[in-house]
């Protein structure tokens, strides 16, 4: 009996010395300045870079990884401490609103001069106040002209075809989805206008022969294996699975899609501030800038590390599309939490439609 | 003494079980700007989420009757093998693999160039989409469960007196008559746990219904994954939780055995 007693005693005095531990570990580092918490996308940087960074200014990185604006969003709210974050538009945007960014001072960041005009003040956050680009892409079209003969996917109806039955894959994201079927019809895919959105439903719902799934990162092993012709994706992933698969073939149809930003930047947890200038400030470098670009695959804000990409990928239209495309291209807008919800309400409606 | 031992296990219920459901009933009591409302539970009650719970009922329907109909013979079989501990471990090993692995694996093989189409080739078949379907989405369901199903129906068969089979053939007994009239009957205890165990679960297989069946089969889980991870509606998400949990209740009445009834 007294055995269990220590027994027990001594579990709980040691799991709460590992708590206390782990506890009061966090808490002499984050009062220190020669570490860095940054909360990145999963493969959304060249680790060699984070090496890098630290043997240029001593400062230690500690990388954690999220997997959704959602899930990084949800941490920032209980206040975990994070130095530098990757939100995408829309999330700058709602993360604005509930004061979860803290100011870029743009004088601690002298790179900015790097960064293609084109890519500053948009309109989720102008004048660039509390982000920066870091990457950005497209949705379109992927897919494989040796089963699709004859089709060029230049508008979207084109997946509605009757030749593509079961064999379209579609993003399992309420925005991306809704938003392409919106596209196709002319409408801005940040509307909320219900009569538009209920065509769109309804439009959707015709799809639904073609629809094979609806998926995540799935898609990227499946288009590599020619699981389906054809598939709604992200331009980022499309050129990682067309490395892969060289057969395939991107394509923005000619409606226009959205255009989608990752960003920079820095939120309310965070303390030490000036080490997420400098990296900030690091990541915008030419040549790391460059390196980087490399080694993730998606298109880069960042002018001077474009010159100097090979002509090959700089004259990749479908990745870094002319101005007459880029112009049809539309940012996505934080539509506020009852509009989200009823673009994630159709969509949930549509699986539920399919067989 | 004995309430001092009791204490670790007591802190342990509270903490772990009776807070979460607390806290997960309070939240199915919020709208998304955390007032009090019972808006959730209206919601709920409306078409869409009514129509996806018979949805997912009807699969997890499906699948445990799928997965008692090949496990009760299974089992049965392995009480009469002479290593019966061997052939358990067999069944049970596949349990020791992680749930998401197990599910890719199955990706490999239904995909179509998996193994199962290159087989159909080979024999001059047609390949066919067997990825992202009900089909697919069953089968890989009744491969999980099978062996948290087989272990309670073993354990009732094995805890049979054997004298009571004998017994039944002295009287006169043909083996199909023993079986339904003895056998059955006796280890109808481990069927229900069996059941209980299958039947839950299978009312919110959110990873299993994206991976294998693309998102065509919609379950509660899918539905509590998206208010949580994309809605950020916390209160609809719990909303959702407590009625699997009501259900899960209703499930526990319907197989309650005897001796708990008293």
């Amino acid at each position: 009996m007294r055995f269990l007693i220590t027994l027990i005693a001594s579990s709980l005095l040691v799991g709460g010395l590992f708590l206390f531990g782990t506890k009061l570990l966090n808490n002499t580092s984050s009062s220190e300045t020669d570490v860095l918490f940054v909360y990145n996308w999963g493969e959304y940087i060249d680790p060699e870079l984070i090496k890098q960074f630290t043997e240029e200014t001593g400062i230690r990185v500690v990388y954690e990884t999220f997997d959704s604006n959602e899930a990084m969003l949800v941490k920032i709210k209980q206040k975990q401490r994070y130095d530098v974050v990757f939100p995408s538009e829309y999330t700058v945007e709602k993360m604005k609103k509930d004061n979860l960014l803290l100011p870029i001072d743009p004088d601690k960041i002298p790179n900015i001069k790097n960064i293609d005009e084109r890519f500053l003040g948009l309109s989720f956050d102008p004048g660039n106040e509390y982000s920066l680009p870091y990457f950005w892409g497209t949705v379109g079209i992927l897919y494989n002209p040796e089963t699709t003969t004859g089709m060029d996917f230049s508008t979207w109806d084109s997946v509605w075809d009757e030749s593509l039955l079961n064999d379209v894959l579609l993003l399992d994201g309420a925005r991306e989805t809704i938003g392409f079927v919106l596209n196709s019809e002319g409408h801005s895919l940040n509307s909320t206008n219900k009569e538009e959105l209920d065509q769109a439903k309804q439009k959707l719902e015709k799809l639904s022969p073609n629809v094979r799934g609806i998926v995540g990162d799935e898609i990227a092993s499946m288009m590599k294996e020619n699981e389906a012709k054809v598939a709604v994706v992200w331009s980022g992933m499309a050129m990682d699975i067309m490395y892969e698969n060289e057969d395939l073939i991107y394509t923005i149809p000619q409606e226009g899609t959205n255009l989608w930003f990752d960003t920079m930047a820095i939120p309310s947890s965070a303390k030490n501030i000036d080490g997420a200038h400098q990296f900030i400030n690091f990541l915008l470098d030419k040549n790391v800038a460059l390196q980087n670009t490399d080694w993730v695959g998606y298109a880069t804000p960042n002018q001077a590390a474009f010159k100097e990409l090979d002509e090959e990928v700089k004259n990749a239209k479908e990745f870094y599309p002319d101005k007459e495309t880029m112009e049809k291209l539309e940012v996505y807008r934080d539509l506020g939490p009852e509009w989200t919800e009823y673009y994630n309400e159709l969509l949930l409606e549509f699986k539920m439609s399919l067989d | 003494m004995k309430r001092v031992l009791a204490l670790p296990y007591l802190l342990w219920m509270v903490v772990f079980v009776i807070l979460p459901v607390f806290l997960m009933i309070y939240y199915s009591f919020n709208d998304m700007s955390g007032n009090l409302t019972l808006q959730n539970y209206a919601e709920f009650l409306s078409s869409n989420y009514i129509k996806m719970t018979l949805n997912s009922f009807w699969y997890a329907f499906l699948i445990t009757v799928i997965t008692l109909i090949v496990s009760y013979p299974l089992a049965l079989v392995i009480s009469r093998l002479k290593h019966k501990t061997f052939w358990l471990l067999i069944i049970i090993i596949p349990t020791w693999i992680n749930i998401l692995l197990k599910t890719y694996a199955f990706i490999g093989i239904l995909g179509i160039n998996g193994i199962l189409n290159s087989v159909l080739e080979k024999f001059g078949l047609m390949k066919i989409q067997l990825l992202f379907s009900d089909f697919a989405f069953i089968t890989v369901a009744v491969y999980i469960f099978i062996p948290f199903m087989v272990l309670p129906i073993f354990n009732s068969i094995n805890g049979i007196n054997k004298n009571l089979i004998w017994a039944s053939y002295d009287l006169g007994a043909s083996k199909w008559e023993a079986l339904t009239k003895v056998i059955i009957p006796l280890s109808l205890e481990g069927v229900k746990s069996g059941i209980q165990i299958t039947f839950i679960p299978a009312l919110s297989l959110f990873m299993l219904s994206r991976l294998v069946a693309g998102n065509k089969v919609v379950t509660l889980g899918t539905a509590i994954e998206q208010q949580f991870l994309t809605n950020e509606n916390w209160g609809m998400g719990s909303t959702v939780g407590v009625f699997l949990i009501l259900f899960m209740v209703f499930v526990m009445l319907v197989t309650r055995t005897k001796k708990e009834s008293i």
